[in-house]
């Protein structure tokens, strides 16, 4: 992230207070961090069950932006976590995620930076890996993002498709949005009525993945399970393109998508 | 990356010993593995009784699971017929033999995550007894449902509501609303996905039990909740024997049908693969998620139980490597071969951090690797459809 140019300038380990790292203080506490610092965001890398801890520690002394990159947070964790934020008017990004990039500008997470490239489509998305793959896919065939949020794979997230499509209405870099969704939930379905329902100004594009999942099995990411009959790629794939969104066959679908946009404008 | 583990479904025993133990009224019963067993219980118990396959799958009643018996030889003969069968898929190793209640009323409630509220929710209808799902299409109005606020939790107030909603009063509402309430604590404590009363029955004498129950636990939280954690290590349960041993090796693992062998770093782009094998005519065998930052020994591991499978003919590694470093990915694609000297066609797509490197290893091994994930998905379905 440092080389990145996102300006880190303190670390919290409980225990390793006094050290520095590639430059970089690191303290015991988050208030005694916030004390000799300004942060105004944070990103939590601690495991599973401590990372509810460390996220309610960030939240309490203020940061309104905690970035959870844990994976197999509790979901009752994450229920009293969201809860918190809200109550601190803060924005929590996951749990479960690779984080946020603002590509050329500043980058909040673990993805690899090489695949991203500033441009104007802004990405939301349930998957960490997937996302690189459809992001450089997007760099190869010259459409830069604006800014990717990986909203995370679990069920219960704080940003959600519906959070990131009114961020990217606001944001005058991003022209169009691109929507990585997965079985399970029915976030994608309450997105696409989002979009009709608001009129979304901006052209969307998705892909859903899981066609393939059985029912019953959870694949992978702890909110990708179809229960019954909800949660199928076919019910997200009907709704959101019965709200306008073209959704891709396969993953490099997306670039082509948006280059067909882009040649109709 | 911690060991990933999959879902808890607990048995309907189970479940119902936790609720009991939280002081919701269950029926006398007793599980047991033989129909010897079963003819003893049901001279203890109350007849008639009834007799239930313990099974983890929804809607077993209709599928035969469920007998009643009006006498201990009943009992016997009713599990001996469910011993050992097959229920939708699953073998019966248990039965639950069980005081049938008088039943007046058949009510719903259950308890679980809401996602775009990102809280729990209380699910009641006085619909018992069905499948809920069916309830909530055809009959939405059936259902009540009620968020609960993470500050305020379920109190006796709201089940109180819930109680005088569904017709009751006086003591029958305090009734009522206790073991609500104490479904509520049970749902808590545990860290359960999902807590179910299908049926909540009002019996003859106006009391309140609970006939069924249904818990999943979420597995991310078994790391505080020791006994399950164990139990989920014990037995089978709904998985395959291949998809227990990913369980026990910390593997994200799903067996599918088809015969090319699937293995890649992160859900998403795992789902995508197997997407993608469908579309372009070939059928998945698996799903298999490595995670990030994978290690030589998950990826042996992964390798070795990709060929566990007998159906796979082709083995199909999707990796873009972020924090998963392509190299450690080639030497453990190279070990696992020689480990386990596996002459199945292998399509290798390699791309991300370290990527030379891992080529460079895969080169000397003589094994090509593909930069285009559909190019590779191809290739993987060409050399399958060769091979039957």
């Amino acid at each position: 992230m440092q080389e990145y140019g996102t300006q880190i300038v303190a670390g919290i380990s409980p225990g390793k207070g006094g050290i520095t790292v590639n430059g970089v203080p690191v303290y015991d506490t988050v208030s005694e961090a916030h004390e000799s610092h300004e942060a105004n965001a944070s990103i939590v890398f601690v495991p599973a069950p401590f990372a509810a801890e460390a996220t309610f520690e960030a939240l309490e002394a203020g940061i309104k932006t905690v970035v959870v990159i844990t994976e197999h947070v509790p979901v009752k964790d994450a229920v009293e976590l969201m809860s918190y934020a809200k109550l601190m008017d803060a924005k929590i990004v996951g749990p479960n995620t690779p984080g946020v990039i603002t590509p050329g500008k500043c980058k909040v997470g673990i993805m690899p930076a090489n695949v991203f490239a500033a441009g104007n489509v802004g990405v939301a998305s349930r998957s960490g890996t997937l996302t690189y793959e459809i992001a450089a896919s997007l760099t190869r065939t010259g459409i830069g993002q604006s800014t990717c949020l990986g909203v995370g794979g679990d069920p219960v997230t704080g940003i959600n498709f519906i959070d990131s499509l009114k961020i990217f209405r606001e944001d005058p870099q991003t022209k169009a949005v691109v929507l990585i969704g997965e079985i399970g939930g029915n976030i994608e379905e309450l997105a696409a009525q989002y979009i009709l329902e608001e009129n979304y100004p901006k052209p969307v594009v998705a892909y859903i993945a899981g066609r393939s999942a059985p029912v019953g099995k959870r694949m992978g990411h702890a909110g990708a399970i179809v229960m019954g009959k909800a949660g199928t790629a076919e019910s997200k794939i009907a709704a959101l393109e019965a709200a306008g969104v073209r959704v891709a066959q396969n993953p490099s679908g997306i670039a082509n998508l948006l280059a067909q946009l882009q040649g109709t404008e | 990356m911690q060991g990933v583990v999959f879902f808890l479904k607990l048995y309907e025993h189970e479940a119902k010993t936790i609720i009991a133990t939280y002081g919701v009224p269950t029926p006398k019963s007793e599980v047991v593995t033989t129909e010897a067993q079963a003819r003893e219980v049901a001279v203890r118990l109350a007849l008639p009784v009834v007799v239930k396959a313990q099974v983890l799958v929804a809607g077993r009643g209709k599928a035969g699971g469920i007998l009643f018996a009006k006498t201990p030889e009943e009992a016997e003969d009713a599990a001996k017929k469910l011993l050992g069968s097959q229920i939708k898929g699953l073998t019966v190793e248990k039965v639950l033999v069980e005081e049938k209640l008088p039943v007046k009323r058949e009510l719903y409630f259950g308890i679980t995550v809401d996602r775009l509220n990102r809280c729990y929710i209380a699910v009641v209808s006085d619909l018992g007894g069905v499948d809920i799902e069916e309830v909530a299409q055809s009959q939405p109005q059936k259902i009540y449902k009620q968020l609960i606020n993470p500050e305020l939790g379920f109190r006796s107030f709201h089940a109180r509501r819930i109680a005088k909603g569904l017709g009751y009063a006086g003591d029958q509402m305090s009734a009522l609303a206790d073991i609500l309430e104490k479904a509520y604590k049970a749902n808590v404590d545990v860290d359960a996905e999902l807590l179910e009363m299908n049926p909540l029955v009002e019996t003859q004498k106006g009391e309140f039990v609970a006939a069924d129950a249904r818990i999943i636990l979420d597995d991310n939280a078994l790391f505080r909740h020791e006994e399950y954690r164990l139990k989920q290590l014990q037995e089978e349960r709904d998985f395959s024997p291949e998809e227990f041993e990913a369980l026990k090796n910390g593997l994200d693992y799903v067996m599918l049908e088809g015969d090319i062998g699937v293995v890649g770093n992160g859900a998403g782009l795992v789902m995508a693969t197997l997407d993608m094998i469908n579309l372009y005519g070939g059928k998945p065998a698996n799903f298999l998620d490595l995670g990030g930052g994978a290690s030589l020994q998950r990826i042996e591991a992964a390798f070795k139980i990709l060929l566990l499978n007998p159906h796979v003919k082709v083995l199909f590694v999707n990796i873009l490597g972020g924090i998963t470093l392509c190299d450690e990915v080639a030497r453990g694609i190279i070990q696992a071969q020689t480990q386990f000297g596996s002459s199945k066609p292998l399509v290798i797509r390699l791309v991300g951090t370290n990527e030379a490197k891992g080529r460079r290893i895969l080169a000397q091994a003589d094994l090509p690797v593909f930069d285009s994930m559909e190019e590779a998905a191809k290739k993987a379905v060409q050399l399958a459809g060769e091979m039957s």
